[in-house]
């Protein structure tokens, strides 16, 4: 079949296949780099890495672990991810069940003021963090907590705790009720129900929560920056990275290695867990 | 004191001993609740909510009442609208406009940006993959990727090796050009400053919007295609129409991280050549500046710019709620 014998509508069509390909393509490929680009510039030379660009590592490879030994070695790197665990996972948790109980509280049972509270709530998802700053900082002086990481646990559970709530009572609102009765007539009280009918139901939103909550507070800055300073404690990783980056005596290399051990449990999180993450998304934002 | 520097002490006090402790709150609460009479145990759900709310309290209702309270006083502890005044004027009012360049750009960027991708990744076969690349860069923080940034926006003078990638694209594809230095150059570092937070976030916009798409009812863009109506006027008055709300969320969401943005201004430039924004500028106020008072202002000015978003998705709520 020669080419003029393809109607223009299927050549219309082929030629409009291949933009949309390449577009997409493109949104790949430009999404992507920046992350190759620290990668492979993180197992360079600080020599290769001050005269040429990273991308000159395909034609001419030298590669090495040496930036990442100096970051865990020298710059205490390991340090730094245990004070972020120790501040995210407790968060993580706390956020999840205070979030659940919240939840169930506004749902299940009836009370004057549960409307309000509800709309509190709602109103107060979109708070900027920068209206707590002042009179926290003065809290946590007067109370000792200036410092600590519980002062971390107490600021980021209590921030998130509108959005945790709002999200899972959408879910457990959406328990039929059935459930409920039965386990009434099985003499349930609410802390037996909410124990082994709620909470066992509402796992998958629970995880999307914790793992949106575990992002959140792993990569926050702004509130270790100011609340945990003066703490014996290594910093937590972002505001590690954030100090690396802007004293550049240290090399631009192991800026990058450090870097990239930051975002290391981040991304191997979001891959593995992307389906509860998208949920956690989801429910967040479209109801329904 | 040492064992707030322990980390496994504190793992084992937050992950552990604290939940634990929430969990038996609630079991004594509930045995002292069955031995009062039924007209008392209407105190129950504030028996239940007096740990979450308490702490929602603490975090952000205390603290947006004290911030007002805070920035109407001057440093005597008089009422007075100075730090207002000092906000509004001299070189506050560049920061106020550099935010002001936020809101607009980077949620018109971030949601023509995911409109493209849900509309196109779900004509291809590879969307998961596809999909998965744009969303990686939500997962890091901020931080990470002002570090990844400042590499690809990289300058060196024409004479050099260019290390970023940017401007080594740009030498190679437009003839004649000189590299630019991105962060440098005023307006255009906002702009350079504001891409970085648009490929942070399009994930999460894109993952709404591909939802919202997904959810437009085959038979109207079938309906529309039938009568002849091009792709381009199918997304206009079926789509678009059918995902606005979607749209809204994902609006309204951007413009108030446009407010709030911190991360990537401290990190990338510290708010010099011009860049800098609300909350830098207050982060200065409160410890190279140590003034409180103006800092409190600050925050009260971006709490009032949230405020049309509070009442829109106070209305959203209150629609659903009577569904």
């Amino acid at each position: 079949m020669s080419a003029a014998r393809i109607s223009p509508v299927r050549w219309g069509r082929a030629g409009a296949r291949l933009v949309l390909h390449l577009l997409v393509v493109l949104l790949m490929v430009s999404w992507f780099t920046p992350l190759l680009a620290l990668f492979v510039a993180a197992f360079r030379t600080e020599n290769d890495t001050a005269h040429t660009g990273w991308w000159t590592a395909f034609v001419q490879p030298l590669f090495t672990s040496y930036n990442f030994q100096r970051a865990i070695d020298i710059m205490s790197i390991g340090d730094s991810i245990g004070t972020s665990l120790a501040i995210s996972i407790p968060v993580t948790i706390l956020t999840t069940l205070l979030s659940a109980v919240g939840a169930y509280a506004l749902t299940r049972m009836r009370f004057a003021g549960r409307t309000a509270i509800s709309l509190l709530l709602v109103g107060l998802l979109v708070a900027p963090p920068q209206v707590t700053l002042v009179p926290m900082l003065r809290f946590f002086n007067l109370t000792g907590l200036s410092g600590t990481v519980p002062a971390i646990w107490i600021f980021q559970v209590g921030f998130t705790l509108p959005f945790g709530i709002f999200l899972v009572r959408g879910f457990i609102a959406s328990i039929p009720t059935d459930l409920f009765e039965a386990a009434s007539i099985d003499g349930a009280g609410h802390l037996r129900t909410f124990r082994s009918l709620v909470l066992p139901v509402s796992m998958p939103i629970l995880a999307s929560l914790a793992i949106m909550q575990f992002l959140w507070s792993w990569n926050d800055l702004l509130v270790p920056l100011l609340f945990l300073g003066g703490s014996d404690l290594a910093a937590p990783m972002t505001v590690q990275v954030a100090g690396l980056q802007q004293t550049t005596g240290q090399g631009l290399s192991q800026v990058l290695a450090a870097t990239c051990i930051s975002i290391i449990i981040p991304l191997v999180l979001i891959v593995s867990l992307q389906r509860y993450f998208v949920r956690g998304v989801l429910g967040g934002a479209v109801k329904g | 004191m040492n064992l707030l520097d322990n980390i496994p002490a504190l793992l084992v006090i937050g992950a552990i001993a604290i939940p634990l402790f929430v969990y038996a709150y609630l079991g004594i609460g509930e045995r002292v609740l069955a031995l009062l009479p039924t007209p008392m145990q209407r105190i129950r759900p504030w028996v239940w909510l007096v740990v979450p709310l308490g702490l929602v309290a603490l975090i952000l209702v205390y603290t947006v009442v004290s911030t007002i309270v805070i920035s109407v006083m001057d440093g005597e502890g008089r009422l007075s609208a100075d730090n207002f005044i000092w906000a509004f004027t001299g070189a506050m009012r560049d920061v106020l406009v550099n935010n002001a360049t936020w809101i607009i750009v980077f949620p018109l960027g971030t949601l023509a940006l995911a409109l493209i991708v849900a509309v196109l990744f779900d004509r291809v076969r590879y969307e998961k993959i596809a999909m998965t690349l744009i969303v990686l860069p939500t997962a890091i923080s901020f931080t990470a990727g002002s570090v990844i940034w400042r590499q690809m926006y990289s300058y060196q003078p024409p004479a050099n090796n260019q290390l970023g990638l940017i401007n080594a694209i740009l030498l190679a594809v437009v003839p004649g050009a000189q590299p630019i230095p991105w962060l440098q150059t005023p307006v255009l570092n906002t702009f350079a400053l504001i891409f970085v937070a648009v490929w942070s976030s399009l994930g999460v916009a894109a993952l709404i919007l591909s939802a919202a798409v997904k959810g437009v009812p085959a038979e109207l863009s079938e309906a529309a295609r039938l009568d002849g109506a091009s792709e381009w006027m199918v997304f206009r008055s079926v789509t678009l129409p059918a995902i606005a709300p979607a749209i809204l969320v994902v609006l309204t969401t951007e413009i108030i991280f446009a407010l709030k943005v911190f991360d990537i201004v401290y990190v990338m430039t510290n708010g010099n050549f011009g860049t800098n924004v609300i909350a830098n500028e207050m982060y200065n106020e409160l410890f190279a500046a140590n003034n409180p008072g103006r800092a409190s202002a600050i925050a009260v000015i971006l709490l009032i710019a949230a405020i049309p978003v509070v009442a829109i998705n106070i209305r959203q709520f209150r629609a659903e709620a009577e569904q």
